[in-house]
């Protein structure tokens, strides 16, 4: 699934633009919120007054300036009616920043991180969008029409906005307060207990945040995060949510500087963080960061299944919620089936050739659509009532 | 975009010095000692890891160091803002001690139909008028219940044979209940009864007010009838009879049974343990005799060393472990009450066992002459003539005397086992408990001797033993044990579990 394309900006198009696409005309008194997509550039030109914007793959011309306008795009199929896209004239892309049909919606908070993890997904960019982003979500919230049953806030690190981020989740908790609102952040800056009160006192009824922690040894988290003194600062955080009462869920990337203390790590949590709702331990992403740190990370899902079974043990005995995200059914120990979740994002996710006549493909995640360059020696299709231990 | 990663060794930790957070140690057997921190996180480990820690010989960057740095038994210079974390923990460990007293025992009459070896206080007599408490007392008890600041109360009624005095439990149930109403508490009403005058009048009543029946079942008839005489000798089939007409009209839930372990109930753990699957109960406390009442009258009859129990007690827990094997879920509850101080970040307000001492503190027990004692032991020590742990009297004294008086003073200066002699350096510390009344009870004195103390004995012998099952990482037995802590059964944490 597509999210990005790209065209060239009309020469009068120079501040970035984010409304609703529409593939038909639009009434007059709706345009204000439509981008109109199209294959060709309208003969009257009056079709395209009063839209917020214009989508086409036709070349440029001269005499649609009055609308912004990118020309040239290099594919708009993936757009559908409602889709809510951003078009952002300094570079030329048109990102789609919401799918109405979609339940893996994100809430892009910014680019900018305080950690700089080795296997990050989505590479920080040190330049401060933080108010750019904060308008553009603003008016992503004021263009929902329905309210989504989950939404996800993301980043970069979203507590980098500051004070900015209370206004994004006041707003989603106004304009959509029975949707359940996840906000991925690596909770350094809830150490600081003025921070996270004033986050508790935003009061959104279904809110959770979804913090990693990769090591009960300081020493190795921070190097998985690349600063120094992050475990001091989550762990802490831990404690101040705990206190204000907001709700948390732990995540943990399997990969091989993880592995090795995992079992120690579930007990760490549990001895510490019985609060959390959720442990989420997920199978590393073969993009953004962690290509090019592979030699310290790979290790083959099938070489852990001790280590994870253990962890998950530990936990779930103890009576935490554990799930597993990013695993194949049949690298995954049959006995801990019942955690994997289908978690891959829907524009992500696919399926290897090797999967071809597999029995239990529907109840399996399959792949990130980038993980098929690496990915566990072991995968191999299984018939349907696989019932056999590994 | 280029950015730089760093290795690993960056990150770790500089310099060489550590310093030591409190915990304490102990040798579990010629290759393993344990150690202990202050909240309850136990690292097992070869003989020699405490002299290795203390003697700073620890290599950092070592599997060790990173476990004991982990689990606070050390600090160096990069975790010091994590000692937050450790107060946090401690916090949770002590919740127990939140809203002082909880538990209000009740003695509404001194009178019973049974003549028990080793109780205790009961008076086989008609006589209303002298061992019932008056509906007066009653009244100034409830008041002075309510003064507790714990939001979640517990009143339980018992005796002699509470039943016997109905009329006082009818007279004391509405109005604790309007004032707990008022108060804004919660509370859960518990009868201690032998159900052998339960009419189904009373166990409606019971019933409708939405009180527990706590009983007693001391094992099969052989057993329980030698220990529970009763004219008739038929205390035991009058008591199963009873269990299941109180199931059947209080709620079969409602109805739990206590054992009592005597001379005879020692060679008998497979009997009793047995008893109980029959009779379709779901937890069972090996409890050992009290040393109180006509307990130590009798000891010839019903006393014993503690190594008897302590052997009773072990076969019982192998029997029981293999029961829940088997797919019937039986707890025992004292090693509930251990595991769960040991394997969880939570402590438990078991009156018999904690720090400071439940006496007073988590319990208080209202006589039915308006004598306020610590703990029922503390009463039944009155009954012989000792009333040293006589707090009050509900007559006369306000709460305020009563928690200021000589009499609680000089029972808390004793209380808490971090401040005694051989529990202060004991590894064992934070899941043990102190108990001044027994220590003077049994060794005439409320801070007692440890190594001639049969509580220490017991309680260091069960917590070793209940070790030795959690250092051999048995799946299934952990999975007995959270079952146990979880309130649930084998089949719960199964499903919960990977499988």
């Amino acid at each position: 699934m597509k999210l990005t394309t790209s065209g060239l900006a009309g020469k009068s198009f120079h501040s970035a633009v984010v409304g609703k696409v529409s593939w038909q005309p639009v009434p007059r008194k709706d345009r204000n919120k439509f981008i109109l997509l199209s294959k060709d550039i309208p003969a009257d030109r009056e079709q395209l007054r009063g839209y917020r914007g214009f989508l086409t793959t036709a070349k440029p011309t001269a005499d649609v300036e009055a609308v912004p306008t990118m020309f040239s795009a290099q594919e708009l199929d993936h757009l559908r009616t409602n889709d809510i896209v951003a078009m952002e004239p300094a570079n030329g892309f048109i990102r789609t920043l919401y799918r109405p049909d979609s339940s893996h919606n994100v809430v892009f908070a910014t680019q900018r991180c305080n950690s700089n993890c080795l296997m990050c997904s989505q590479p920080p960019r040190d330049r401060d969008d933080t108010e750019a982003l904060l308008q553009r979500n603003l008016e992503l919230i004021r263009l929902i029409d329905t309210p989504p049953s989950r939404l996800v806030i993301t980043g970069g690190e979203p507590t980098l906005l500051g004070d900015r981020l209370f206004k994004l989740i006041a707003a989603l908790r106004d304009k959509f307060p029975t949707t359940y609102l996840h906000m991925l952040t690596n909770g350094r800056m809830f150490a600081w207990s003025s921070y996270t009160a004033r986050l508790a006192k935003v009061g959104h009824p279904d809110f959770m945040l979804g913090i990693p922690l990769y090591s009960d040894d300081p020493g190795v988290h921070d190097y998985v995060v690349q600063a120094r003194g992050a475990f001091d600062q989550t762990v802490l955080g831990f404690q101040q949510l705990a206190r204000y009462g907001v709700r948390v869920e732990i995540r943990v990337v399997l990969h091989a500087i993880t592995i090795p203390r995992l079992s120690a790590l579930a007990d760490y949590i549990y001895r510490n963080f019985t609060f959390a709702e959720h442990v989420a331990l997920m199978g590393l992403e073969n993009i953004g960061y962690a290509p090019r740190n592979m030699d310290q990370l790979w290790i083959d899902p099938a070489d852990y299944q001790d280590q994870l079974e253990s962890a998950v043990e530990i936990l779930s005995t103890r009576g935490l919620n554990v799930s597993i995200y990013n695993h194949q059914l049949c690298v995954l120990r049959k006995s801990l089936w019942k955690f994997a979740r289908k978690s891959i994002s829907d524009w992500k996710n696919m399926y290897l050739e090797e999967c071809r006549g597999c029995g239990v493909r529907d109840q399996c995640g399959g792949f990130f659509q980038w993980a098929t360059k690496l990915h566990s020696a072991h995968i191999h299709a299984l018939p349907a009532h696989f019932d056999g231990p590994q | 975009m280029a950015r730089v990663f760093l290795p690993a060794a960056v990150y770790s930790t500089p310099g060489t010095e550590y310093r030591l957070l409190p915990f304490r140690f102990l040798r579990l057997n010629e290759q393993k000692e344990i150690l202990v921190n202050d909240v309850g996180d136990y690292f097992i480990g070869p003989v020699g890891t405490a002299e290795t820690l203390v003697h700073r010989k620890l290599s950092r960057g070592s599997d060790l160091y990173s476990i004991l740095k982990a689990k606070q038994f050390l600090i160096d210079d990069s975790s010091s803002p994590l000692l937050d974390l450790l107060a946090t923990k401690y916090r949770t460990k002590y919740g127990f001690i939140d809203g002082f007293t909880k538990l209000h025992i009740f003695v509404v009459t001194l009178r019973c139909d049974h003549s028990c070896h080793y109780c205790q206080v009961s008076r086989q007599t008609a006589d209303k008028s002298t061992y019932d408490m008056s509906f007066e007392i009653a009244e100034r008890s409830v008041d002075l219940m309510m003064q507790t600041p714990a939001k979640n109360i517990t009143l339980e009624l018992q005796g002699g044979e509470p039943l016997l005095a109905f009329d006082v439990i009818r007279h004391i149930v509405p109005l604790a209940k309007r004032k707990a109403q008022f108060l804004e508490k919660n509370l859960d009403i518990v009868v201690t009864t032998n159900l052998a005058n339960a009419t189904d009048e009373m166990l409606f009543y019971l019933r409708d007010e939405n009180i527990k029946v706590s009983t007693s079942l001391d094992g099969p008839a052989v057993i329980h009838n030698a220990n529970r005489p009763r004219p008739g000798n038929d205390s035991y089939e009058l008591t199963i009879r009873n269990i299941e007409r109180a199931r059947r009209i209080v709620g079969y839930d409602r109805v739990a049974a206590l054992m009592t372990t005597t001379q005879l109930s020692l060679s008998h753990p497979i009997e009793i343990i047995d008893e109980y699957v029959k009779q379709d109960f779901h937890s069972i406390f090996l409890r050992p005799i009290s040393p109180y009442g006509f307990a130590v009258k009798t000891k010839k009859k019903t006393g014993y060393g503690i190594d008897a129990f302590l052997d009773f007690y072990r076969k019982g827990l192998a029997h029981i472990l293999e029961i829940n094997k088997k797919g019937y879920d039986l707890a025992e509850v004292y090693a509930k009450i251990l595991l769960t101080k040991i394997l969880t970040p939570y402590g438990t307000g078991f009156v018999d066992l904690q720090s400071p001492a439940g006496a007073g503190i988590n319990v208080l027990v209202y006589n039915y002459d308006g004598d306020v004692y610590a703990t029922d032991e503390s009463r039944m020590l009155a009954e012989m003539g000792d009333h040293t742990f006589r707090l009050g009297n509900v007559r006369k004294d306000s709460r305020r005397e009563i928690f200021t008086g000589d009499a609680f003073v000089n029972l808390v200066s004793a209380s808490c086992n971090q401040s005694l002699t051989g529990c202060s350096d004991c590894a064992f510390q934070t899941y043990c408990g102190s108990d001044p009344i027994h220590n003077h009870a049994t060794q005439g004195d409320i801070f007692g001797h440890r190594p001639t103390s049969d509580f220490c004995s017991r309680n260091m012998e069960v917590i070793k033993h209940l070790f030795q099952f959690i250092a051999q990482q048995d799946k299934e037995i952990l999975r007995i044990f959270f079952a146990w802590i979880h309130n649930s059964g084998l089949k719960d944490v199964n499903r919960m579990a990977p499988s």
